[in-house]
């Protein structure tokens, strides 16, 4: 360990840092080659949906969970490599992580509410009241 | 990573040293970015809660296909695509900043600081040429029984469900919220790229008039680049949740 790396007298242990940048380009391409798998997966989506808004909705679905999952990696790679997270000790990194977990509950809470919500109003409402629901096509005289 | 490791049985927890083995200021920057992270994820899932009361919901993919010198053409993703590619490339340039400021190489860290910045001011172009095609570009839409050309603002909204309107398809007014979500959510992210921008430019000037070298340490860049890399972060699910799916 190297003097420059002792900030400060509470810090006592400084992870090497690596000499070269090889981790940091490595990362680089991974999460672009990440983002073009997305942009494809966004492109087949955006084909599959030419054919109609109700063509294929359990694929489509499918494929929208896939882009979730590849976000939650390239999020990873972020806060691990480029943030450094992933070098530092234990207890930081539970410090920020454990918190986060809260996101399982406000996300899933959330769009179950939301889900009800839509459901509710389309049992309930009066058909006057349902314009947000797409009215199938039909030809309108001016 | 690191090829250090900590000693075993290190007492963390026993005073004289700091548990998280990190300065005060490193360990206050990562929880400002965790409750930011909490705020960017309410904003977010508030807008999914809202979408998944609705029955139906834009498509971005009609609302974000243009490029500039290239309107008309139907380019989905494109745009986004560009903007996506300079923030990653920026955060590459900025890891690079902190990289070389453990090595405490002055030059190199002006470098990369300077193409760091250069990165977040084209990411805010671009985002200004967006806000500024939605709000200005119009588009055909029925209403009640006739046709009008409206922009997409926080109070209109021209992408609604198709129907089919003396021979032609044609959009009905869509749902508000989502153009009131989405200059919420990219306005409050693209304020955060703004002061990421101007941030990095005041550790610039530090950095040229050799403030960190007095000081022993580039610690003040590694700082500026967390911040800078939670922007980056936050874009990622930007990204998903208003133009992939």
């Amino acid at each position: 360990m190297s003097d420059h790396n002792v900030i400060s007298p509470e810090v006592t242990f400084a992870p090497e840092h690596a000499a070269d940048t090889k981790v940091i380009w490595r990362t680089f391409w991974l999460l672009s080659a990440l983002t073009v798998i997305e942009l494809t997966i966004g492109l087949t989506i955006y084909n599959i949906k030419l054919g109609g808004e109700e063509a294929h909705a359990s694929v489509v679905l499918a494929f929208k969970g896939m882009v979730c999952i590849l976000t939650l990696a390239k999020a990873y790679y972020i806060v691990s490599v480029f943030m450094h997270l992933g070098s530092e000790v234990r207890n930081l990194i539970m410090t920020i992580v454990v918190p986060l977990c809260l996101f399982i509950w406000f996300i899933t809470a959330f769009l179950v509410d939301g889900n009800s919500w839509k459901t509710l109003r389309n049992r309930y409402n009066r058909p006057a009241d349902m314009e947000q629901a797409a009215p199938a096509p039909k030809e309108v005289k001016e | 990573m690191s090829t250090a490791t900590v000693q075993q049985g290190t007492k963390w927890w026993s005073g004289g040293r700091s548990p998280f083995n990190a300065t005060y200021g490193k360990v206050m920057m990562w929880y400002f970015l965790m409750s930011d992270a909490f705020t960017f994820g309410a904003f977010l899932i508030s807008y999914g809660t809202i979408r998944f009361s609705r029955n139906f919901w834009v498509d971005p993919n009609k609302v974000f296909n243009s490029f500039p010198f290239a309107e008309g053409h139907n380019l989905p993703l494109a745009f986004v695509s560009l903007m996506t590619f300079i923030l990653i490339f920026s955060s590459v340039t900025m890891v690079l900043a902190v990289h070389e400021g453990h090595k405490m190489n002055r030059k190199g860290v002006e470098k990369f600081m300077i193409l760091t910045i250069i990165g977040g001011a084209a990411f805010l172009s671009c985002q200004a040429w967006e806000w500024h095609h939605l709000l200005t570009g119009e588009h055909a839409v029925l209403v009640n029984g006739h046709l009008e050309h409206w922009n997409t603002t926080v109070s209109h909204n021209p992408f609604g469900p198709e129907v089919l309107f003396n021979g032609q398809m044609v959009h009905t007014p869509g749902p508000i919220a989502f153009g009131s979500y989405f200059f919420e959510i990219t306005g409050f992210h693209g304020f955060h790229v703004f002061s990421g921008v101007i941030i990095n430019i005041i550790m610039y000037i530090k950095t040229r008039l050799g403030h960190f070298d007095q000081r022993g340490h580039y610690e003040m860049i590694e700082k500026a680049g967390l911040y800078w890399h939670f922007v980056d972060l936050v874009w990622v699910f930007v990204f998903l949740c208003f133009y992939l799916v």
